[in-house]
């Protein structure tokens, strides 16, 4: 994608640029941070609202089987073995480990902490009703996880006017496996005038403690008899651990939390987290900008167009700039390219292998492991098989081998993908 | 719901598609008692996998002028009779430069000779009246087609039957015919929902099931001629032209872009099938379809597609031909006394232009055959317009809300603006059929599912909207979404490229990420 840009100003230098705002941009611009290297990182922050605020690990494989893994260690073992060629296997089990706990320190210096098991997945009930297989909660759906686990009796309550989401379809689609499950609906205090409801706001309301008083007010009559009370995740967007224990208290009896469909407020969360807390540490972000342009034609750096406006120069890059929706990846009817350096990317060889024939297959779309082959040290490798660059990496959801929708593991391999590609430029730059 | 064991009528229907629901229609309107039946919904079969063009017969004046001043002539009445389901936005015959001049010379005598009207228009005041056409253009030719939908044709027709007495049951699928003495004594039909099986006693029993007509007739001894061929088409994100454009050559692939409200569709193929089992578009006729199309109109190789679909047009194979766009498009009326069953009779072959004169010489034969003296009044009254069934016209809803301002009505599907009291009306309908609603029923009568998101966010929304509705307890919106969702990939899966990628990454992130349907 070469266009042609108004530099106006000279370039911004940098060690590391970080492309790509999601996951696996944002883990890789703290590590660096954290390393001490001086880091850009640009992106469209649009990217990691999609997120729902849980932190997959490895839950599925293999896939055809459908094989759900309450270790994820024991699964990534397995998954390393059965597929070497998987992002993963490059990565050391204590990498992974010591990425992981980075991020959750980092994000419970910023308010929002993570409830985990050193040995063991997490099941989450989704607001379809579904299971879904995490490693990671954060603690406003901690409760939920427990409850779960031995079919308490539970209240799922929903608010009237919040649209795709009904106590009435999760208990239903429950009902044989959780009898103890049931439904009740409330009415958002001080919005009862409106047509239309959204998390967000509610979650920005109840920043405020009038506003917690008045919802526990109006949930206290549907509190009574079971051992937790979930709800649409709207606990608060910047102190949720805080705004749910209030209510808990209020209420006497744990609340918890449901991801509703994405943009969802955890992952509204995590966006106001990372941009709060990033540049404290040193980063430098540049959002609502893409990277446009880059040349990598001098050996010893890159120079990056960014928006139509600004020039930055680095060192070294990350590349992890998604998939299609991060567009990352962009597909016309033939094959499937690299967006920004026009990278050699790994895929079937006709569009006619790209899908499966029915969309839930449980093996997943051949497509969903189209991307980037890396070397060891994360870096992309050319048509020769050889590294495009001495000092380009690429980390999350772009790299190849890796469906991370079906093993339930994207968190995870972006902020462990990230991780190695950090570690790696640090050893290469000595 | 109820179900009694055994209904009697005068003449039982079979198949839903737009000739099934014109022939009840048409039976109603004599005075004749009748129910059809129908093993999926209204128009589940080439009635709702076509163009939606009205053809005012042009494109046959070549290969088929008897079909061509047909087309002509019931075009011009349904224009009048049923101008709700029609958009009456004229058409264009272009050719471009390599097409044959020959033919391109010839048009304007061979509609002359059909009773069609066609106007030469010169090229730069074709490009100007429709700026997408190709700048290779080097003859254009203005006629009468026109958009319809077929969807509120079939749902109108039905609905103004019922309206009549008619009774409709679908998801009923007929299992069997017990013939004695040359005659069917009585229909055995299968309730797909309920598994339960009831007989129906008809006088007269009429097989209008399109594609599945051989089927049909087979389980009453009787083998009929038909072939399948099935053509796939393509509808982009937006309306790329005005009016009809036809490529002015014989007929071929990809040869016709028509406007549907707020989209254009593009297509089709014609790949001779053995089978009616998993009909699909298919990767390979997306690339045809795009790379041809795109001669005419260019834009068609940049445009962002929403969705593909395949119908299968059931041709009569009277003689063998060269290939199956030769094969006439004319209707066959079969009456099986001939095979030694006296009551029985299908109506094959046809089109969607003619749909009505289809109707009108079956229920002909049919009030024949039982001695009914009614004569057919679908040449003069007009289709009454109903309104539970205009949601399926683009911008319809939206227009509905903005009328009622909105005012407590939540917008369940954003991309095609469709509000919460449509989605209700829909539902109250469907049960006054003693119809259990599902999305998929629904996304039929609506534009639910039609947009960019395919149904990936209004799916979930409306199935927590139905999950909350006291009187569908039995619901299961986990289990309907799913349904629905593999129901529209289908129409996905040939149409990821560009932008459509990206949103099937959303989806499939969402749904299979985070929801674990696939588990």
């Amino acid at each position: 994608m070469q266009q042609t840009h108004r530099k106006t100003d000279p370039p911004q230098r940098c060690e590391l640029l970080v492309i790509g705002a999601g996951m696996a941009g944002m883990a890789a611009a703290l590590f660096a941070a954290r390393r001490g290297i001086d880091t850009i990182l640009v992106g469209e922050s649009s990217e990691i609202i999609f997120a729902s605020g849980l932190m997959d690990l490895m839950g599925v494989h293999p896939l055809a089987q459908k094989r759900v893994w309450h270790d994820p260690w024991a699964a990534i073992r397995r998954l390393c073995r059965d597929l070497p060629a998987h992002p993963y296997a490059h990565i050391p089990e204590a990498g992974i480990r010591r990425a992981l706990e980075t991020v959750f320190s980092f994000l419970e210096s910023a308010g929002l902490r993570y409830f985990r098991r050193p040995q063991r997945n997490c099941r989450v009930l989704t607001a379809l009703g579904s299971e879904k297989i995490t490693y990671g909660v954060p603690r406003t759906m901690a409760a939920g996880v427990q409850v779960l686990e031995r079919k308490k009796p539970c209240r799922i309550v929903d608010i009237q006017g919040l649209k795709g989401f009904s106590s009435r379809l999760i208990v239903r689609a429950r009902h044989r496996s959780w009898p103890g499950l049931d439904a009740a609906r409330i009415v958002f205090p001080g919005m009862q005038d409106r047509t239309e409801v959204y998390a967000e706001q509610m979650a920005r309301a109840l920043e405020v403690p009038r506003q917690r008083e008045e919802l526990a007010r109006v949930l206290a009559p549907h509190v009574k008899g079971v051992a937790a009370v979930g709800m649409p995740a709207i606990f608060g967007m910047y102190h949720s651990d805080a705004v749910c224990r209030d209510l808990e208290q209020r209420l006497g009896v744990p609340l918890f939390e449901i991801p509703t469909f994405p943009p969802c407020v955890p992952g509204l969360r995590l966006k106001e987290a990372f941009e709060r807390r990033l540049p404290e540490l040193g980063v430098r972000l540049i959002t609502g900008k893409r990277v446009v342009s880059a040349d990598v034609s001098q050996s010893n750096g890159f120079a990056f167009g960014v928006g139509d406006d600004l020039a930055v120069a680095a060192d070294a890059a990350v590349l992890a700039s998604g998939r299609f929706l991060g567009k990352g990846l962009w597909a016309d009817r033939r094959r499937v390219r690299e967006s920004l350096f026009d990278l050699p990317v790994c895929q079937p060889d006709s569009r006619r292998r790209w899908h499966r024939r029915t969309f839930l297959d449980s093996r997943g779309h051949p497509l969903n492991r189209a991307g980037l082959e890396i070397d060891a040290r994360f870096r992309p490798l050319g048509t020769g098989g050889r590294p495009v660059h001495r000092r380009l990496y690429a980390a999350g959801s772009i790299l190849a081998h890796q469906d991370w929708m079906r093993a339930k593991c994207g968190s995870g391999l972006s902020i462990a993908s990230a991780w190695a590609a950090v570690e790696a430029f640090i050893r290469e730059r000595g | 719901m109820e179900s009694p064991k055994r209904i009697d009528t005068q003449v039982l229907v079979i198949g839903g598609g737009v000739t099934g629901t014109g022939i009840a229609r048409d039976l109603a309107l004599r005075g004749v008692d009748c129910v059809l039946v129908e093993k999926r919904d209204i128009n589940a079969g080439a009635s709702g996998a076509n163009h939606g063009l009205l053809h005012s017969g042009a494109r046959y004046v070549f290969n088929d002028p008897v079909s061509a001043a047909e087309c002509a002539r019931e075009g011009r009445l349904l224009k009048k009779l049923t101008p709700q389901c029609i958009e009456d936005c004229g058409g264009l015959f272009v050719a471009v430069a390599g097409d044959d001049e020959n033919y391109v010379a010839e048009f304007p005598r061979l509609c002359a000779n059909c009773g069609i009207a066609c106007r030469p228009l010169d090229v730069a005041q074709a490009r100007e009246m429709e700026p997408a056409l190709s700048p290779a253009l080097i003859a254009a030719y203005q006629v009468e087609d026109a958009a319809v939908d077929p969807f509120m044709l079939s749902l109108e027709n039905m609905a103004h039957a019922l309206a009549l007495g008619g009774r409709l049951r679908r998801h009923a699928r007929v299992a069997g015919f017990e013939v004695r003495a040359g005659r069917v004594a009585a229909v055995k039909v299968r309730d797909k929902r309920s598994g339960t099986t009831f007989t129906i006693d008809a006088d007269l029993v009429i097989n209008a099931a399109g594609a599945w007509a051989g089927e049909v007739a087979h389980l009453a001894g009787i083998d009929l001629p038909i072939v399948f061929s099935k053509g796939s088409l393509l509808i982009s994100d937006h309306r790329i032209a005005g009016c009809v454009i036809n490529r002015l050559h014989p007929s071929s692939d990809a040869d016709i872009l028509v406007p549907g409200g707020s989209v254009s569709i593009v297509g089709t193929t014609s790949i001779r099938i053995d089978s009616l089992d998993d009909i699909r578009p298919t990767i390979a006729e997306m690339d045809t379809i795009v790379e041809t199309a795109a001669q005419m109109v260019p834009e068609l190789f940049r445009t962002r597609y929403i969705r593909a679909y395949a119908g299968v047009r059931p041709l009569v194979s009277i003689a063998k031909k060269k290939s199956d766009r030769s094969v006439s498009r004319n209707f066959v009326l079969f009456d099986h006394a001939d095979a030694g069953i006296s009551n029985f009779i299908t109506i094959a072959g046809g089109k969607l232009t003619t749909f009505r004169k289809m109707a009108q010489h079956t229920a002909d034969l049919a009030c024949r055959k039982l001695g009914i003296a009614a004569s057919c009044r679908t040449t003069s009254q007009p289709l009454p317009p109903c309104s539970d069934f205009e949601w399926t016209a683009p911008g319809q809803a939206a227009k509905h809300w903005m009328r009622a301002h909105g005012r407590g009505d939540l917008m369940l599907c954003e991309c095609e603006l469709v509000p919460k009291s449509v989605v209700a009306g829909i539902i109250q309908a469907l049960q006054q059929q003693n119809d259990l609603p599902d999305l998929r029923s629904i996304g039929m009568r609506s534009r639910i599912g039609k947009g960019t998101c395919q149904g990936a966010f209004c799916g979930v929304r409306i199935a927590a909207y139905m999950s909350d509705r006291p009187d569908l307890p039995a619901y299961d919106g986990q289990d309907d979404l799913k349904r629905f969702l593999q129901g529209r990939w289908k129409g996905i899966r040939p149409v990821l490229w560009q932008a459509a990628l990206a949103q099937e990454e959303l989806q499939e992130a969402v749904h299979c990420g985070l929801f674990g349907l696939e588990l």
